[in-house]
C-alpha cells in the first residue's frame, strides 16, 4: 500500500466532479422528475375528483326523478279529485235539473188536470141540465135553477 | 495468459497488481488508477449531464428514463436516511454511486485484455507494461473519497453544532464524568477516524481480493476460464453492493454529523 499524490488528485477530481454534479446534473433531473410527479398527483387528484362529481351528479339526478315522480303522483292525484269533483257537480247539476223538470212536469199535468177536471164538470153540469131536461121533457129555467145546478156541480 | 512460460504464478500477479507510476515516493501519482477514474467520472458526468440538459417534466426519452431511475434510486435512499435540509448530500450520493459503480465494473474487464492491446498498439514488452485498470482496487483512490466524505463530516460538524458544540460530543459522551474526558477524547477520536478508515478499506479490500482472485484463476491453465465466468458472475453482487454500501455509509455519517445531541 503506497499512500502518494494520486490520492490528492482523486480528492480533488471528487470535489470537482461532485460540485459539478451539484451545480449542473442533479437539479433539472430531480426538478424534471419532481414537476412530472406533481403533475401526475394533480391528474390522479382531478380524475378523483371527476368520479365524485359523477357520483354526486348521478345522486342528484336520482333525487331529482324520485321528486319528478313524486310530483306527477300527485299531478295525478290532483287530477282525480278534480275530475271526481265535476262528476259529482255535474250529477248533482242533473239531479237538480231533472227533480227541476220533474216539478215542471207535476205542475203542468196539476194544472191540466185541474183543467180537464173543470171542463168536465161543466161537461157533466151541462149534460145533467140536458138529461133533467130530457126527464122532465120541459126546460128548465137555467137561471130559476142554478143553485141546485151549483151545488151539483160542486159536489162533482 | 501468455506470461505463463517466462513467469512464474507469483511474478505474474506482482507484476499485475503493480501500478503505472510516474515520479518517486509521496511524490509518484498512479497513472492507471486515476486516469482511469477521472475518464470514468467524466463518463458518468458527461451521460448524466446530457439528460440533465434536455431533461423534460413531460414524457422521457429512454436514456432519461434510465437516468431517472438512478436519480430517484439515490434520491430515495438519502431520503430514507437523511432528514434534514442538505444541498449537497443528494447529489454527492449520486456522485460517488455511479462513480464507485463505474470503477468496480472495471474488475469485469478481463485482467490481460488491456496490457495484451496496449502490445499489440504500441509494440511495447509485456513485461514493461503496467496497467490495473480497476481504480478502486488502487487505496490512494479510495481513501480521497473517503478523505472527501471526512472532511464533508467535519465541517458539517462544525457547522451544525458549532466548534464548541463539536468539541463537546467529542468529549462528554460517552461518559459524564469530568475526569472521564479526556478517555472519552480518545474514544470518540478513533470512532470518528474509523469512519473513514473503514469506508476506503472495506471497499479497496473488496475490489482488490477480487482483482487478485482473477488474477490467481488466470494462472490455472485452461481451466480458467469457467471460474472465471463464475468469479465474474459473484461480481454481480459484489460490485453494485459496494458502491452502494459506500453510498449509504456517507449518507449515514453526514446524518450523523448533521444530529445535535
Amino acid at each position: 500500500m503506497d499512500i502518494n499524490m494520486t490520492l490528492v488528485g482523486q480528492l480533488i477530481a471528487f470535489v470537482v466532479f461532485v460540485i459539478f454534479c451539484m451545480k449542473y446534473v442533479w437539479p433539472p433531473i430531480i426538478g424534471a422528475i419532481e414537476e412530472r410527479q406533481a403533475t401526475i398527483a394533480d391528474g390522479l387528484a382531478a380524475s378523483d375528483r371527476a368520479a365524485k362529481d359523477l357520483e354526486l351528479a348521478q345522486e342528484k339526478a336520482k333525487a331529482q326523478l324520485k321528486e319528478a315522480k313524486v310530483q306527477a303522483a300527485s299531478i295525478v292525484d290532483a287530477a282525480k279529485k278534480h275530475e271526481a269533483k265535476i262528476v259529482d257537480e255535474a250529477a248533482g247539476k242533473a239531479q237538480a235539473e231533472k227533480e227541476r223538470i220533474l216539478a215542471t212536469g207535476h205542475a203542468e199535468i196539476e194544472t191540466e188536470r185541474n183543467r180537464a177536471r173543470e171542463e168536465l164538470r161543466k161537461e157533466v153540469a151541462i149534460l145533467a141540465v140536458a138529461g133533467a131536461e130530457k126527464i122532465l121533457e120541459r126546460t128548465i129555467d137555467a137561471a130559476a135553477h142554478s143553485d141546485i145546478l151549483d151545488k151539483l156541480v160542486a159536489e162533482l | 495468459m501468455s506470461s505463463g512460460a517466462e513467469l512464474t504464478s507469483q511474478e505474474y500477479i506482482t507484476h499485475h497488481l503493480a501500478n503505472l507510476k510516474v515520479g518517486d515516493g509521496f511524490m509518484a501519482v498512479h497513472l492507471d488508477s486515476l486516469g482511469w477514474s477521472v475518464f470514468l467520472g467524466l463518463v458518468f458526468l458527461t451521460i448524466f449531464r446530457s439528460v440533465a440538459k434536455k431533461a423534460t417534466p413531460g414524457v422521457p426519452g429512454k436514456l432519461q428514463c434510465a437516468v431517472e431511475m438512478v436519480v430517484g434510486f439515490v434520491d430515495d435512499s438519502v431520503k430514507s436516511t437523511f432528514h434534514g435540509k442538505n444541498e449537497l448530500i443528494a447529489p454527492l450520493s449520486l456522485t460517488i454511486f455511479v462513480w464507485v459503480l463505474l470503477m468496480n465494473s472495471m474488475d469485469w474487464v478481463p485482467v490481460d485484455l488491456l496490457p495484451h492491446l496496449i502490445h499489440w498498439t504500441t509494440g511495447m514488452e509485456l513485461g514493461d507494461i503496467y496497467m490495473k485498470p480497476v481504480p478502486t482496487a488502487d487505496p490512494n483512490i479510495t481513501f480521497g473519497l473517503a478523505l472527501g466524505v471526512f472532511i464533508l463530516i467535519i465541517f458539517y460538524s462544525i457547522k451544525v453544532k458549532g466548534v464548541g458544540g463539536f468539541m463537546k460530543e467529542l468529549t462528554t459522551q460517552p461518559f459524564g464524568h469530568w475526569s472521564l474526558y479526556p478517555v472519552n477524547f480518545i474514544l470518540e477520536t478513533v470512532t470518528m477516524l474509523a469512519r473513514p478508515l473503514s469506508l476506503a478499506l472495506r471497499l479497496f479490500g473488496n475490489l482488490y481480493a477480487g482483482e487478485l482472485i482473477f488474477l490467481l484463476i488466470a494462472t490455472i491453465g485452461l481451466f480458467q476460464l469457467p471460474v472465471h465466468f463464475l468469479w465474474a458472475a459473484f461480481h454481480l453482487l459484489v460490485i453494485p453492493l459496494q458502491a452502494f454500501i459506500f453510498m449509504m455509509l456517507t449518507i449515514v455519517y453526514l446524518s450523523l454529523a448533521h444530529e445535535d445531541h
